[in-house]
């Protein structure tokens, strides 16, 4: 398949998705109201005299978009199984890997939003400056949620045919998150803490190493996940 | 136009399909009438390329662009009108839905409603325009007419005589022998993932097909 096609396909894929979930709404309530309430659950449960924001911060930002997003890999494609969608998609002439990116490309875009709702509730909540990072951070936030996504997108396209997909997801998924979010929250610690970019230029190498290689990985194993 | 040759598929210790072989030219119809679990959806699964056999092979000339399915599950997303899933289904194919499939189907009225809010019948309506809308000349059907109501039934009758007349081909997979056998031009029976009998239909009406199939399944 050609690549124009490929790409082609594939937005239209993601748009479809968008578009779903514009008309019900429902993944993105319910991520962004978890946000919220994990976020207040932090704030309400940590002891401000023992740590400071700024170390305590980046965890809690990574935790909570951690789970956020394993919320909206979970609906990619449940959405598909409801009217046996997904043997339609497969039936269609067009390559597996368009419905690979185009599912990627909306769970981005559901998480991107996701995110764009939490950054400013933690600086809200935390009382952390976050307006003078927002580059950095964008950045960073950007090349972590791209890795975590890509692995992502294909675990949930491997898990949702099975009995107890919900579960089964973050107990796969998860491990696989361990690096990025390591390096994506060693990098928000120095963003936060106003240290220069040069000193987090291996952490991001590293992000947009991991993002390569799952993106290329997942998208070559994909079709052997949705063959029955 | 569509050929199978020695499939052998199993799940686990279920033998699904046991060294089928057949072929459908241009302008024939096959009704495959089976028990449950006979076989029948994978076989048409393997057909459509969306299983692939442990043994065998199945061509359908023209590939995947060719095949339209209708099959028990619609296929549809609910939250989108039925232009929306119309318009999806036909981008993937890049073509644009023909412009009279909507009336063809008694669904004008319909276009601008989502798919959730309409009745069984008129969503399988839905998914007999969404299995058409590239204009398919190969026609996979599975159990077609679960929810029509007469109106809809005779209407995809009709649409699949169109699809024969310009030279298409069909099979079709149902364990109702009396919808299946008028559009049939061939008639086979499965049971235990084998064909048991394998012939044209030659004139016979569903009765006498009802009983040969009792006799052959029994």
């Amino acid at each position: 398949m050609r690549s124009p096609d490929l790409l082609r396909h594939a937005w239209t894929v993601a748009s479809k998705d968008l578009l779903v979930e514009f008309r019900s709404r429902t993944g993105i309530l319910s991520a962004a109201v978890f946000v919220v309430l994990v976020l207040m659950v932090f704030n309400f449960g940590r002891d401000p005299t023992a740590v400071s924001n700024v170390v305590l911060v980046p965890s809690i930002l990574w935790v909570t978009f951690t789970f956020a997003a394993i919320l909206a890999l979970n609906r990619a494609f449940q959405l598909e199984l409801e009217n046996q969608a997904l043997d339609g998609l497969l039936l269609a002439p067009i390559g597996r890997g368009s419905i690979y990116l185009g599912k990627l490309v909306a769970n981005l875009l559901f998480v991107a939003t996701v995110e764009v709702i939490g950054v400013p509730l933690v600086a809200l909540f935390f009382n952390v400056e976050v307006w003078s990072h927002i580059g950095p951070l964008g950045g960073i936030i950007a090349l972590a949620t791209i890795g975590f996504v890509a692995i992502g997108t294909l675990f949930s396209a491997m898990t949702v045919r099975t009995r107890f997909a919900e579960l089964l997801l973050p107990a796969v998924l998860l491990p696989f998150m361990i690096l990025p979010l390591a390096w994506a929250t060693l990098a928000t610690t120095s963003v936060f803490a106003g240290r220069p970019l040069s000193e987090m230029a291996g952490w991001l190498k590293m992000l947009a190493g991991y993002d390569m290689v799952f993106v290329v990985l997942s998208l070559l194993l994909f079709p052997a996940t949705v063959n029955e | 136009m569509l050929r199978a040759e020695g499939l052998k598929h199993r799940f686990g210790a279920v033998r699904a399909l046991d060294d089928v072989s057949f072929s459908v030219q241009p302008g024939q119809t096959l009704a495959v009438f089976g028990p449950n679990g006979a076989g029948k959806t994978t076989l048409l699964k393997v057909l459509a390329g969306l299983i692939q056999p442990q043994r065998g092979r199945a061509h359908v000339e023209g590939g995947r662009r060719v095949i339209g399915w209708i099959g028990h599950q619609p296929q549809l997303y609910g939250q989108l009108t039925v232009r929306e899933n119309l318009r999806f289904w036909a981008s993937l194919y890049d073509v644009s839905p023909p412009g009279d499939l909507l009336a063809r189907l008694g669904l004008d009225d319909h276009a601008d409603r989502p798919v959730r809010a309409l009745s069984r019948g008129l969503v399988q309506r839905v998914a007999i325009a969404r299995a058409l809308v590239h204009d398919p000349t190969v026609l996979l059907l599975d159990e077609p007419f679960t929810g029509l109501d007469r109106v809809a039934a005779e209407a995809l009758r009709r649409l699949l005589g169109d699809v024969m007349k310009q030279g298409g081909a069909s099979v079709l997979v149902t364990h109702n022998v009396e919808e299946g056998t008028e559009l049939a031009t061939d008639v086979a029976f499965m049971r235990a993932g084998r064909f048991v009998h394998f012939a044209p239909r030659a004139g016979r009406g569903p009765e006498q097909v009802a009983e040969e199939y009792r006799n052959a399944i029994a």
